[in-house]
């Protein structure tokens, strides 16, 4: 059977950026919708229902994150925002607004799809997959049993707890007090430390060289990734 | 000038032109003037201003009627500025209130008795002085002004009226006046007037007003007036007629040389030869000629000098002083150096035996200045003005006579207990020798006693007859004779060397003064230095403390004191006074005639700019009044103060406009340079896409490939590029916003080492961390891209395959971390320019950058608190060491 055709709503003032990336979205088969500002983004939204949302956070009329907003309130569909350096705080505003991942501008047409590709595939919850397996990790979500190289590695409930979000996002962002809020409580939001601590104690138990992260790579200012092969 | 140059001289057209300009924004000054009091001055005053009154705004600022009806009657309808009120001793006197009719700002004021002497307190000694005030504002006035008062017209009255006016006003208060109106009435009239009490005597003449009042009197004094506003009308003519250009009998460049002896009839000399000057309209001079024979000056014969000097000054000559061997040798240089056209000598008609000095002088003046017409003006020397003794020089004279006679008891006891021993004429030596004491350390005076004296007693008790004063032997009269004549001899001159020592150290002092002032200023180098300085001598010379005042901002007004001595007190007067100082340009202040009771003497500084600040000598309390050359010192100092600030103003001036083109310059240089940068990787990107997309163009895949590539490689060149500038300018614009957060280090070099991405697989890398690093409060991603900028240069300036070594240990109060590589290091000379911007250590190889990675990463770390330095590898390749605190620096507030 044909899989429907996915289609992604393109929001950028900027014409050249919407044509490069209508080329390369439509290069990969997907369908493209176009909008240059953030109201007429949201009514299209509301009206056509892509499968995907490109936003860029700097708009005429409403600002990114406020755009995200919104369109939480009526939509769960991917949103992947485009950023400047250097503007970590909108970035986290618009993560923690509910937006899936970012582009850094300028970026190249390899780093959007792969992106495009992870914002749909995270959507699948750690209940439907029972093993999650990624390069040389491997985790059983039923037996809580998490594996490196077929070695079993023993991990303290929160370092799990934090696996197991980080897999759940699989190959997409998460701000650190997204993780903090989802591992500890809504409370948490702000221990820094504490998380870093553990990622570094994690780090330290599942990634062949602890220096240098293959799999939980830290997104400067922002968060944590856990890379997808 | 030539003398035969008949052309109107364009200097004098100019100083007419910028006159005229002046006046028609300064008030016009209208004196009516009379030959003597109730001729009808006040009234026809009055009678003219209340004629104006229509026209023009006219008030009343200062009218004396007294009590007369008929002048009463014309105050009626005429506004009248209320006078002030001065309280002196326990007396209310009235005075014009100036400040008051400043404020009011009318067209014309009325300020009757030119020459008024203020009530101590007020702003101006001189009322002359408020209506120069009054002037200055744009406020004409009309005054009124007896004859008398004329400065140099005094010696005339006295000599006709027997009174020595003691109010007078200079003739420049009068020749500043754009009319003069003779009030005139006929003696036998006015005689009359008197007759019937119309008349108003000033207390000076109400001894001698019969005397006063006679008609020979009147009429000379008639005369005088008449002949006041002939001249005026001479000057008005001549002025009317250069301008018209027309051929006249107008002066032609005279110039008269004044010279001043020391002789109490100088200042009558100085105001004859005025007379004579403005009757030739000549430019005048007033020279005092300093000999050899220049220091036999007794005190009063300077005290003289300096009056005739400062009178010269007042009434508008220039003062030179000439140093020569003889008089005569001076004057004639420099009147044929200056074109002097005329020479005028006094000649006091007592022939004392000093005259042996003078009549030479005179003909020897003669003699050699043949060419040149030469006045000698006779005159009688004026009723003594000698200051009068205080009472400290009284008390001072009779402890030296004491000590004197004390001298001669002491010599002659002496005498007596060596009697038997010496001869009397050796005992006479003893007497010689008081004589001598006495002359050195007592005075002229008490040593002619001593000498006198000693004689008397030596005949008395050592020359036989004893107990006598006969004498016996003819040689012993002689030896006593001789002994008086020597004794006097001896007197005179150790008393004149006393005063010439005296006067030579006192010269040298200040000489020395202005020497060590100039030596200061030459080294100093700074404003405050320089002040300092100035300050510091002037405290040392004038033994008062001073004050320095320079605008707070320049061009305003509002002066900042620079003071010595950090106790001294600045009062809202003695800024009130440096104010109008600075404003007027004129020398006010202690011993002057504006604010003459204020604590110090204010000096405008001025250059050729204009003023620049306002030097203040505070004198210690109850020092009498500075002679000329202390004053000229001062003046001296302040002008040496003056173009001293001014050129240091001057330089600072100059080294902000220097720094500002040097940036600017830089400024350029870097455009030039960065917009190079920017564009080369732009000449590939475009090459390249039009390339592609030129249809003429045939491309095999391979080239295709290429030209992507290409293209590819410097776009990301260029972000790179545009980053790092972006980074720089926001690091020195300041606005690096730090968000510090705790920081695993492990965590930073691995996110360093991921965003380098594959080129760190052509460097072996190793990484060596001590266990249980501490975490560093920093913010994570300017961290991490210092990392990456140094990480970068190991990359590019190492050899592929090498290794490259990333080191963290834990050091006192913070972590310290090196990234060292195995390239080909840096010259020493150049590790601490490394972190310079745009610095680019030159290298065989091209190597791509911006030059700009390391001034970022040093811009970040520092920002962090932290240290960044650059070392050589012992074995070859570089170090770079970071250290970065683990203590925060206090925030404002901290969420803990």
């Amino acid at each position: 059977m044909d899989e429907k055709r996915k289609s992604i709503l393109i929001v950028d003032d900027e014409e050249a950026i919407r044509q490069f990336l209508s080329v390369a979205l439509t290069s990969q088969n997907y369908l493209t919708a176009e909008a240059t500002a953030g109201q007429e983004a949201i009514i299209i939204a509301k009206s056509n229902l892509p499968d995907l949302i490109i936003l860029d956070l700097l708009l005429p009329d409403l600002d990114g994150v406020e755009v995200t907003r919104q369109l939480r309130q009526f939509t769960q569909i991917p949103i992947i925002i485009l950023s400047v350096r250097d503007s970590e705080k909108d970035k986290i505003a618009a993560l923690d607004a509910g937006a899936d991942d970012y582009l850094t501008k300028p970026f190249g047409s390899g780093e959007l799809l792969a992106r495009v590709r992870v914002a749909w595939r995270h959507k699948s919850p750690s209940l439907s997959e029972p093993v999650f397996i990624n390069g040389d990790i491997s985790v059983d979500f039923a037996k809580r049993i998490v594996r490196l190289s077929d070695q079993e590695v023993q991990l303290t409930p929160t370092e799990y707890d934090i696996l197991r979000i980080l897999v759940n996002h699989a190959g997409g962002v998460i701000t650190h007090r997204q993780l903090l809020q989802e591992v500890w409580g809504e409370q948490y939001g702000d221990e820094l430390h504490m998380l870093h601590v553990n990622i570094s104690n994690l780090r330290r138990k599942i990634e062949p060289d602890p220096a240098r992260p293959h799999y939980i790579i830290t997104e400067p200012g922002v968060g944590y990734r856990l890379k997808i092969e | 000038m030539t003398q035969d140059d008949t052309r109107p001289n364009p200097d004098e057209l100019l100083a007419k032109v910028t006159a005229e300009a002046k006046q028609s924004r300064r008030g016009r000054l209208k004196i009516f003037i009379g030959y003597a009091a109730g001729v009808g001055k006040t009234y026809t005053m009055l009678d003219f201003a209340r004629q104006r009154k229509n026209e023009r705004d006219v008030v009343v600022a200062y009218v004396e009627t007294h009590g007369r009806q008929e002048t009463e009657a014309l105050l009626e309808d005429l506004e009248i500025v209320p006078r002030k009120k001065v309280e002196y001793r326990g007396v209310i006197l009235e005075e014009l209130d100036l400040d008051a009719v400043l404020a009011r700002h009318p067209d014309l004021a009325i300020v009757d008795e030119y020459a008024h002497t203020n009530a101590p307190g007020s702003r101006h000694a001189k009322r002359y002085q408020d209506v120069e005030e009054l002037l200055d504002a744009g406020i004409d006035v009309y005054t009124t002004l007896n004859i008398q008062h004329v400065e140099s017209l005094r010696n005339v009255v006295a000599q006709v009226t027997d009174v020595w006016m003691r109010e007078t006003i200079p003739d420049s208060a009068i020749d500043q006046a754009t009319d003069i109106e003779l009030v005139d009435l006929p003696p036998d009239e006015l005689i009359k007037r008197l007759k019937d009490g119309k008349v108003y005597i000033p207390d000076q003449i109400a001894q001698a007003t019969s005397q006063f009042f006679r008609k020979g009197n009147l009429t000379a004094l008639r005369e005088m007036a008449m002949r006041l506003a002939a001249q005026r009308v001479d000057e008005q003519m001549r002025v009317y007629m250069e301008e018209k250009s027309i051929r006249g009998p107008w002066p032609t460049g005279e110039r008269l040389l004044v010279w001043i002896s020391p002789d109490a009839a100088s200042t009558n000399l100085v105001r004859n030869a005025r007379r004579l000057a403005v009757q030739m309209g000549a430019e005048w001079f007033v020279i005092r000629v300093e000999t050899p024979a220049s220091v036999h000056l007794s005190a009063e014969q300077i005290e003289s000098l300096n009056n005739a000097l400062q009178l010269a000054e007042k009434l508008g000559a220039r003062i030179v002083n000439l140093q020569g061997q003889t008089v005569a040798e001076a004057i004639g240089e420099y009147s044929r150096k200056h074109n002097i056209s005329k020479i005028v000598i006094g000649r006091a008609p007592r022939l004392g035996w000093k005259e042996w000095f003078r009549g030479p002088a005179i003909n020897q003046i003669i003699r050699k200045n043949r060419d040149l017409d030469i006045f000698i003006i006779r005159s009688k020397p004026e009723p003594h003005q000698k200051a009068r003794k205080t009472a400290s020089r009284l008390s001072r004279n009779l402890r030296n006579t004491l000590l004197a006679l004390l001298l001669v008891g002491l010599a002659t006891g002496v005498s007596e207990l060596l009697r038997n021993l010496l001869a009397p004429t050796n005992l006479v030596m003893l007497y010689l020798l008081s004589t001598i004491v006495a002359a050195l350390y007592l005075g002229l005076g008490p040593s002619i006693l001593v000498s006198i004296l000693g004689v008397l007693i030596f005949d008395f008790l050592f020359v036989p007859p004893y107990l006598s004063f006969a004498v016996a032997d003819f040689g012993f009269f002689l030896s006593l004779l001789s002994l008086l004549v020597v004794g006097i001899i001896i007197s005179y001159l150790t008393s004149q060397f006393r005063r010439q020592t005296e006067t030579a150290w006192q010269r040298e002092r200040q000489t020395a003064a202005l020497y060590s002032l100039g030596k200061d200023l030459a080294v100093a180098n700074s404003l405050e230095s320089y002040l300092d300085s100035i300050l510091k001598r002037t405290r040392d010379t004038f033994t008062g403390e001073a004050v320095i005042f320079l605008p707070g901002s320049p061009g305003k007004i509002d002066l900042q004191p620079y003071l010595s001595n950090p106790n001294l007190k600045i009062t809202e007067n003695d800024l009130a006074a440096a104010n109008w100082a600075f404003q007027h340009q004129k020398i006010i202040g202690r011993g002057t005639d504006t604010l003459p009771n204020s604590r110090a003497r204010y000096l405008p500084l001025i250059t050729a700019r204009g003023v620049i600040g306002v030097f203040a000598l505070l004198e210690p309390d109850g020092t009498s009044e500075l002679t000329i050359e202390q004053e000229r010192l001062m003046e001296a100092y302040a002008d040496l103060s003056a173009v001293a600030i001014e050129g240091i103003l001057l330089s600072q001036e100059t080294r902000k406009i220097e720094l500002l083109k040097a940036s600017e310059k830089l400024q350029n240089a870097l455009l030039g340079s960065i917009s190079h940068d920017l564009r080369t990787p732009l000449v590939s990107i475009i090459g390249a896409l039009s390339s592609l997309q030129d249809a003429k163009v045939k491309l095999d895949e391979k080239s295709v490939d290429i030209l992507v590539r290409v293209a590819r490689v410097e776009a990301e060149r260029l972000n790179h590029l545009i980053t790092n500038l972006l980074d720089e300018s926001r690091l020195e614009a300041g606005t690096l916003k730090i968000n510090r957060q705790p920081a695993e280090v492990q965590d930073l070099i691995g996110t360093a080492l991921e965003q380098l991405g594959q080129r760190t697989t052509s460097h072996q890398i190793k990484i060596k961390l001590t266990a249980e690093l501490p975490f560093v409060p920093v913010d994570f991603a300017l961290i991490v891209q210092a990392l990456v900028n140094i990480l970068d240069n190991a990359l590019k300036y190492s050899p592929s395959g090498s290794l490259i070594e990333i080191e963290g240990r834990s050091a006192e109060k913070g972590i310290e971390l090196e990234i060292a590589d195995r390239g080909v290091g840096i010259p020493s000379s150049d590790l601490e320019h490394v972190f310079e911007k745009f610095y680019r250590v030159h290298r065989p190889e091209k190597v791509t950058g911006t030059g700009l990675g390391l001034t970022i990463a040093r811009g970040i770390i520092e920002a962090h608190e932290g240290r960044i330095i650059a070392e050589n590898r012992p074995g070859g390749g570089t170090i770079i060491r970071i250290s970065l605190p683990l203590a925060e620096p206090p925030l404002p507030h901290q969420k803990i």
